[in-house]
């Protein structure tokens, strides 16, 4: 910068100082000129050719994937309908079918419950039919005995009581008494 | 800065302003005069601004990734920014003419944050450079309206809208103002960044004060200050002035295109 400044005012660019606005000293206006329109050819190629194709096709990639993944998480989101609506079916098959098991194992049961207890219901009837035929062959078997019991009994008391006791009307007597 | 403080030490500390230094196009090798083909500051601003683009937008891109790394967001960025520019403002039939229109606004931006370097050349603070461009536009415009519309083009001096009496006087004045154009187009760009930088330069050569006398003492604080503050400003100025040039060669280019209004 220093040696600028001596340049600057030491000689060529000495006038340019001199006129007070470097802008306005034409003898500089050929060279910006020339420059400018290089620079702006090779600004404009490198955009055109290179810069802005690249970008153009770099946002349209970006857009493309980001449809392309929308459309993919909506594929997604329409399976993972399917499958929940799937489990739910699968569900409420499993919840019928289990029912129908529990129904049909219930019936059974009770049947095979019913079974048991028509069966024990008819042996034990059956056995209190017996008991009761036996008590009533004991019974009878009992009284015929207490009959036998009463007239040898009443035999023997008339007999020590001095009388005489004639069998028949001793047993008449007691058949009357067991009547009464 | 170097240059003042240098002459100081010449001139036994004195204050010297050369606002206007910085602009002025020198040789970058020898002593001769500035040819049309000799390479000067302005070669190599330029160059740099060429490099910095194909940094940005070529090597920037290179990786082409669908996720974008910092760098190829902002080539991005700037690419988006000038194509709905141009689809805005000037139509969806302008599109052909974006690459020319992203020529003109990388270059103009480049140019100018590149300016903003301390020690830099402002290649766009130079009425050459910005009134080639504009004229550029001017012509194309110019031509590009005639080409597509006939003499249908002229029509854009025919407000159809305004009363029939009035016509007459207003097409004079659009006429008047389509010629101004390129005049205004140019120096708004050129003007402000010279502006800029030399009072940038101005509040720079009080910034030694405080070696002359104690009234430096007040005088260095606030001069840094303002240029901290001038040079945020010129930040943006650097930015909004690209995006103005950009913006009004769309609104032309709209003209040309549309010329009904």
């Amino acid at each position: 910068m220093a040696t600028e400044t001596h340049e600057a005012t030491g000689h060529g660019a000495a006038e340019a100082a001199d006129v007070g606005m470097p802008q306005l000293d034409f003898t500089t206006y050929g060279n910006q000129i020339f420059w400018l329109v290089v620079t702006l050819v090779v600004i404009f190629f490198v955009l055109s050719r290179i810069a802005l194709p690249r970008i153009a096709a770099v946002l349209a990639e970006r857009q493309g994937t980001i449809t392309n993944d929308l459309a993919a998480a909506e594929d997604l989101k329409v399976k993972a309908v399917e499958a929940e609506d799937a489990y739910n079916k699968a569900l409420a098959d499993a919840r019928v079918e289990a029912q129908n098991i529990v129904n049909a194992t219930k019936a059974e049961i009770k049947g095979q419950i019913d079974d048991a207890i028509a069966k024990a219901d008819a042996d034990i009837s059956a056995k209190a039919a017996e008991g009761e035929k036996k008590i009533a062959e004991i019974r009878a078997g009992a009284l015929e005995s207490v009959k036998v019991v009463a007239k040898d009994t009443a035999k023997e008391i008339v007999a020590a009581m001095g009388g005489k006791a004639d069998a028949k009307s001793v047993t008449a007597a007691i058949t009357a008494r067991m009547k009464g | 800065m170097a240059t003042e403080a240098h002459g100081a030490e010449d001139k036994g500390l004195e204050l010297v302003f050369h606002p206007m230094d910085q602009f002025i196009v020198k040789p970058l090798f020898g002593d001769g005069g500035v040819g049309t083909f000799t390479i000067t500051n302005v070669t190599l601003w330029m160059a740099i601004t060429v490099l910095a683009i194909v940094a940005l937008l070529v090597l920037g891109t290179s990786g082409r990734n669908t996720v974008p790394s910092r760098i190829q967001s902002i080539a991005e960025l700037a690419y988006g920014f000038i194509r709905k520019m141009v689809e805005d403002v000037a139509g969806k039939d302008a599109l052909p003419y974006f690459p020319y229109i992203m020529t003109l606004f990388i270059f103009i931006v480049f140019s100018n944050f590149l300016g903003l370097l301390p020690g830099a050349f402002t290649t766009t603070s130079h009425i050459a450079v910005t009134a080639v461009m504009a004229m550029a536009v001017f012509l194309a415009v110019t031509i590009l309206g005639f080409v597509k519309n006939g003499f249908g083009f002229l029509s854009v001096f025919w407000i159809s809208s305004a009363p029939l009496p009035l016509r007459p006087i207003l097409a004079l004045i659009e006429v008047i103002s389509y010629f101004v154009r390129p005049v205004s187009h140019s120096i708004r760009l050129a003007g402000n960044m010279m502006a800029g930088h030399a009072v940038i330069k101005v509040f720079a050569a009080f910034a030694p004060m405080v070696l002359i006398g104690w009234i430096g003492v007040l005088v260095t604080p606030l001069s840094i200050i303002a240029i901290t503050a001038i040079y945020a400003l010129e930040v943006l100025v650097a930015f909004i002035q690209a995006y103005v040039f950009t913006i009004l060669t769309c609104v032309y280019l709209k003209d040309a295109l549309h010329p009904h209004h």
